[in-house]
Order: C-alpha cells, then sequence, then structure tokens
C-alpha cells in the first residue's frame, strides 16, 4: 500500500460515532466474563481460551476473528451451550447460561440441515419442539421460509437445494425460534465468492427487519468489516482478546466500500494483529531449490542460461 | 433443472471403458453383466452335464445285457463297466450297453427345473411328513419369529448403545464377548430348556442375529453425524425428542439397510437350527430327499432359498425407496 496515506482505524466520522454511542448504551444481550477452556487432550491441558470478556447489545452485529487455532469456534459453541466451560460465565439478558437452548440459534458451516425433512418441516423443527401446534408451527414457518425467499422451495429436500439455499434455510430455522441473539460459525465459509456475497447482502436485509443480535465467526478480513459493528479480535495459544475494534465505515453498506479509506485502514490495523510479521516457529519455511530455467527472460528480463 | 438431452444421433456414445477403477459403467452394460453373472455358471453346469466327454465318471445301464448284477437305469462306475463288458465279449456272451452319465449328486439344469414343479407335488412318503410348500412356510415362520424377536429388543438397544456412551459401556463389551459364541453351540441347552419343536430354532436364530444386531445398529447410529444432534440441541430438542425426531430418522435408511443385511444372516442360521430337537422345514426336506437320493429336489429347494432371500431382499429394497422418499430425490438442482 505504498503512496496511499491512510487515515486511523480509530478516526469515525460524525454519524457513525454518534451510531455507535447509541448502539453501546441499548441494552445487553449478551455478556461474556472472564471465559476459559481447557481441553485435557493426550499432549497434556490445552488452553484453548483465557479471560475472554465482551458485551454485545440489542441488535449489534458483533464479528469474531482470529488466526486459525484462536478457540473462535469454541467460544462460540460455548455460547450455544455445546461445549462446557471450564470458568467464567456467560449471560443472556443477565441470566447465567450453561446449556444449548432456542433462546441462542446456531448457524453452523456444514448447514446440519435435517435431509429428511422439507424446507418447511426443517424450519418447522424448532417451533413444534417449542410445543407450537402442527398448523400453528406451519404457518409460522411458512413466513420464515418467505422471508429467505425459498416459499417455491418449501416442499423440497435439502439435497435438492445449492449450498447457498440450504444456508438460507438453516438461518430461517434458527431465527424461527426468535432467539435473543443468532451465532454464525463462519456460516459462508463454504460458499463461492458470488453466492457469499449475496448471503452478506440478505443476512444485512434481515437483520435490518427484525429484531436480532448477531454474533459472526469468519477468518475473512473483508466479511468481518463489511459486516460489522465491532469486531472481537483473538490471538492464538491461548485464545485470547487482542482489541475489540469499533468499525468507522458508516452504514448502511454496500460492496463499494470495500476500498474507501476506512474499510482499509480497519482492513490494515486486522492485518496487522491477525498476521504478525513474525514467522511461524513451528513450521519450517520453503525450501528454495531451483527446478526450472525455461522462461527466466520472461520474468527477469535476461538471457535463460544455458 | 435437469440435465440436457440430447438426441443427435451423429453423436456416437463414448466406448465403455470396462475397467476403470471406481468409474461407474453405464447402465446398458451394468444389466448385461447381471444377466452374465447368473448365466455363467449356469453355462458351466450345462457344460459339465450335457457334454459327454466332460467329467462323466460313470455309466448308465441302458440295457443290462446278460450282466445279472446290472439293472436298466443304474449308474456304474465307468471302470466296473469296462470290465463287464470284456468280460461279456471273451465269455460270448451279450454286452452290457449304456452311456456316460454324471453321478446321482449332480442332476442336470433340465431335471432340477423340472423339479422346481414336482417337488410341489410330490406326494410325502409317510401321511405325517409335510408337503414341500407346508415346510417352506415352516421355515420361513421360523426365521420370521426369531428375526422379529431378536429386532424388537436389539434395534432399540443398539440405538441407545449408540446414543449414550454409559450405555454402550455397559453392554457392548459383554455383546463383543458373546457374539463370539457360535449359535449352534447353544443347540442342546436350547433343546433342554426350550422343548423340541420350533422353541429352540427360533433360539438359535435369535442368538445367531441379536449380538450382532446391537453391535450393528450401535454403529450405524454412531455414524449419525454429530452436528445434527447438536443442531437440534440448539433448536431446543431434548431428550426424547432428540432420540424420536433426531436420531431414529437420521439413521433410519441405513438401520434399514443394516436390516436386511442381518435378515441375510438369519437364513444361514436357519438350516443348523432346523437340525436341531425334530428336523423340520425347508432343511427336513432337503435331508429327506438326499435320503431318497432325489437331488433334482435337493437341488431345487437350495435355489428356492435363494430365490426367496433375493426376491426379499430386492423387495425391500424397492420398498425403502418408497418409505424413505428422500432417498431418491435427485442431487442436482
Amino acid at each position: 500500500m505504498t503512496g496511499i496515506q491512510l487515515p486511523s482505524y480509530l478516526d469515525q466520522d460524525e454519524k457513525t460515532r454518534a451510531r455507535l454511542d447509541r448502539l453501546k448504551q441499548r441494552e445487553v444481550i449478551l455478556e461474556v466474563n472472564n471465559l476459559t477452556k481447557v481441553f485435557d487432550s493426550p499432549q497434556g491441558r490445552i488452553t484453548a481460551l483465557k479471560n475472554v470478556s465482551f458485551k454485545t447489545h440489542r441488535r449489534e452485529f458483533v464479528c469474531i476473528i482470529g488466526p486459525s487455532g484462536c478457540g473462535k469456534s469454541t467460544l462460540v459453541r460455548m455460547l450455544a451451550g455445546l461445549e462446557s466451560i471450564t470458568s467464567g460465565e456467560i449471560l443472556l439478558d443477565g441470566e447465567p447460561k450453561l446449556e444449548p437452548g432456542p433462546d441462542r440459534g446456531m448457524v453452523f458451516q456444514g448447514y446440519t440441515l435435517f435431509p429428511w425433512l422439507t424446507v418447511k418441516k426443517n424450519v418447522m423443527f424448532g417451533l413444534q419442539m417449542q410445543g407450537r401446534s402442527k398448523s400453528q408451527a406451519e404457518s409460522e414457518a411458512m413466513q420464515w421460509v418467505e422471508m429467505v425467499g425459498l416459499s417455491k422451495f418449501a416442499n423440497h429436500y435439502p439435497q435438492q437445494l445449492s449450498g447457498g439455499m440450504k444456508q438460507r434455510v438453516a438461518i430461517a430455522r434458527a431465527l424461527a425460534n426468535q432467539p435473543r441473539i443468532l451465532l454464525m460459525d463462519e456460516p459462508f465459509g463454504a460458499l463461492d465468492a458470488q453466492t457469499r456475497a449475496k448471503m452478506q447482502a440478505s443476512l444485512f436485509d434481515i437483520w435490518r427487519n427484525i429484531d436480532i443480535t448477531i454474533c459472526f465467526i469468519t477468518h475473512d478480513l473483508d466479511e468481518a468489516i463489511y459486516l460489522a459493528d465491532r469486531i472481537l479480535v483473538l490471538k492464538a495459544h491461548p485464545g485470547e482478546v487482542q482489541e475489540l475494534i469499533e468499525v468507522p465505515v458508516p452504514r448502511p453498506r454496500n460492496p463499494e466500500q470495500f476500498i474507501s479509506p476506512e474499510f482499509l485502514a480497519t482492513k490494515k490495523r486486522l492485518e496487522e494483529l491477525i498476521h504478525p510479521p513474525v514467522s511461524d516457529k513451528e513450521e519450517e519455511p520453503f525450501q528454495l531449490i531451483r527446478m526450472a530455467r525455461a522462461g527466466d527472460e520472461v520474468e527477469n528480463g535476461l538471457e535463460s542460461v544455458e | 433443472m435437469g440435465i440436457l438431452k440430447v438426441d443427435d444421433a451423429s453423436i456416437a456414445p463414448e466406448k465403455v471403458q470396462w475397467f476403470a477403477a471406481r468409474r461407474p459403467l453405464p447402465q446398458k452394460a451394468s444389466r448385461m453383466l447381471t444377466v452374465f453373472s447368473f448365466l455363467m455358471p449356469l453355462l458351466i453346469w450345462s457344460i459339465v452335464s450335457y457334454v459327454p466327454f466332460v467329467w462323466h465318471p460313470k455309466v448308465a445301464v441302458v440295457d443290462p445285457g446278460s450282466v445279472s448284477w446290472f439293472q436298466e437305469g443304474s449308474l456304474i462306475d465307468k471302470a466296473d463297466f469296462a470290465e463287464e463288458v470284456e468280460l461279456a465279449m471273451t465269455e460270448g456272451r451279450l454286452p452290457p450297453t449304456g452311456e456316460p452319465a454324471n453321478p446321482v449328486y449332480l442332476p442336470a439344469p433340465h431335471e432340477v427345473a423340472k423339479a422346481f414343479y414336482t417337488s410341489f407335488t410330490t406326494e410325502p412318503k409317510r401321511k405325517s411328513e409335510s408337503w414341500l410348500h407346508e415346510s417352506l412356510w415352516h421355515s420361513v415362520q421360523v426365521i420370521f419369529w426369531g428375526f422379529v424377536l431378536s429386532s424388537i429388543i436389539g434395534i432399540p438397544l443398539g440405538i441407545l448403545c449408540g446414543t449414550y456412551v454409559a450405555i454402550s459401556r455397559l453392554h457392548e463389551p459383554f455383546i463383543e464377548f458373546f457374539r463370539y459364541l457360535p449359535a449352534p453351540a447353544f443347540g442342546a441347552l436350547a433343546v433342554a430348556i426350550l422343548g423340541i419343536h420350533d422353541g429352540p430354532k427360533i433360539a438359535i436364530i435369535f442368538i445367531g442375529t441379536f449380538f450382532q444386531q446391537v453391535l450393528v445398529v450401535a454403529n450405524t447410529t454412531r455414524k449419525l453425524d454429530v452436528a445434527l444432534i447438536e443442531a437440534a440441541l440448539t433448536l431446543g430438542a431434548r431428550k426424547f425428542h432428540l432420540l424420536f425426531r433426531v436420531v431414529i430418522p437420521g439413521i433410519i435408511t441405513d438401520l434399514y439397510r443394516d436390516l436386511r443385511i442381518l435378515l441375510g444372516w438369519a437364513w444361514t442360521y436357519l438350516i443348523v437350527a432346523e437340525l436341531i430337537g425334530t428336523s423340520s422345514g425347508i432343511t427336513w426336506f432337503i435331508t429327506q430327499q438326499a435320503r431318497y437320493k432325489n437331488f433334482d429336489n435337493v437341488f431345487a429347494a437350495i435355489i428356492m432359498i435363494g430365490i426367496i432371500g433375493l426376491i426379499s431382499d430386492l423387495l425391500l429394497g424397492w420398498l425403502g425407496k418408497h418409505i424413505f422418499p428422500w432417498e431418491k430425490v435427485s442431487r442436482n438442482v
């Protein structure tokens, strides 16, 4: 990025600052205090997460990002109640949460739709678990199916759908329970670039229209900046909070902002945090062995050496 | 949506690659091979039966001539027959005539084919004995009860073992040990406890099926993607719902396939089971017919078991496609 003067990622314009201030005054939905996770493995005890604390406010969009092995998946699984807590606490609306429940919806990278149920029945599943009658669940489910634009596919089975469509169903299924928070574990990680962009736009539409707080895990820096109000940056070994970045990119967001100065400044900061200039000691660097001469004159402007 | 159909005759079909590892064969080629897989053994059997110079170690007497101990139709060893012919010639008696034949235990295909019909119409030698269709029906009933009783306990226990580690640890080590005990070894014990009629036979099929069944079902249950269970938990499913709305529907197609395979095993135990106590069913028919040297009936009965097995399996396979609609939907949009 030589020659381009970027602003600091901490600079926010008036409107964005005011928006973030208002956001932080809203009620706290999720509060995580000193969350620690230790796994017992044959190699000994491994600390996956250490003293992670943060808060998310109502209708906030938080992204969690970090290098591989930083425990971001473990963190979101703990939030969902799928992983036990070694120490610390998770409060949802001030209530401690240890078990999984419909108040925290979860969208997995692997879709996890029930293959034996149609789209509509997948979305009805949670509603029926809450004790809704079949007809009630059906009419509610159809609203959610419509919201994600799949009414035409309501009676299709998951394996008849594309990856993007499957993930829409998974989102509808999680939202149908009207959870307080939607946890998303790299939900678009398996999708191709175009589908991913479409899904991000759809997610914005959903988020704008319903009262939902989103906690979104990703390893894609652009995705995190594009989606989030704030980004929780973790570091690896052990997983600890490095920084909670307030994204200075104004809303509403659109794909053109990918090359705006605020966006690039934020990205630069994330790069510094996630890909520090020290090399990884565990892996050997590539050994440079020259095995080809052909074409060197094109690369170097020299006569090829025979 | 769907596949672009090409009806252009100018596009020649691709050459069939018969030995491409793990590549599917065209439907036509694959059907042809299926037919061949049945035709080949039949062809070998026909050659051995109908081509006189292939094997044929015996001679069937056509005219006994002057040999007093020969009878028309009896089977004599080739060497003995030649000896008698030579003896008659040198003594100036009328030599016997005969044609090459296979031993009595290898009837020709057409004889067995005929026996498919005649074995049903052959009246039992004694009043107390049963007709073939009664024997077959009896065998099917023994299999049915052995398999159903095993499944009533085995399937739920297997699913519980596959779902809860505690239940698995409590049951599986013993079952793992027990399944190495050959079911027929319990024959005498089963007769002592359950009498000589169908009781011990059903028990042998039960023992032969049950222990495998629990382990197979438990393994199938464990293969269910744990992410589906986790998804259900985050949607509010608990205990019974988890079992009945997620685990069971999630494994049902694999479970169904397991049961089809296990039913095949139950048939193998049938033959041993039917020899225990009073011999009965298709096994009784086979041993009885072998005693009378009606080997065409023996072959017919053995092939019938195969046909019943194959047809019931195909039927169950076809049924499965209709019970589980999500299995047959196309995988492309």
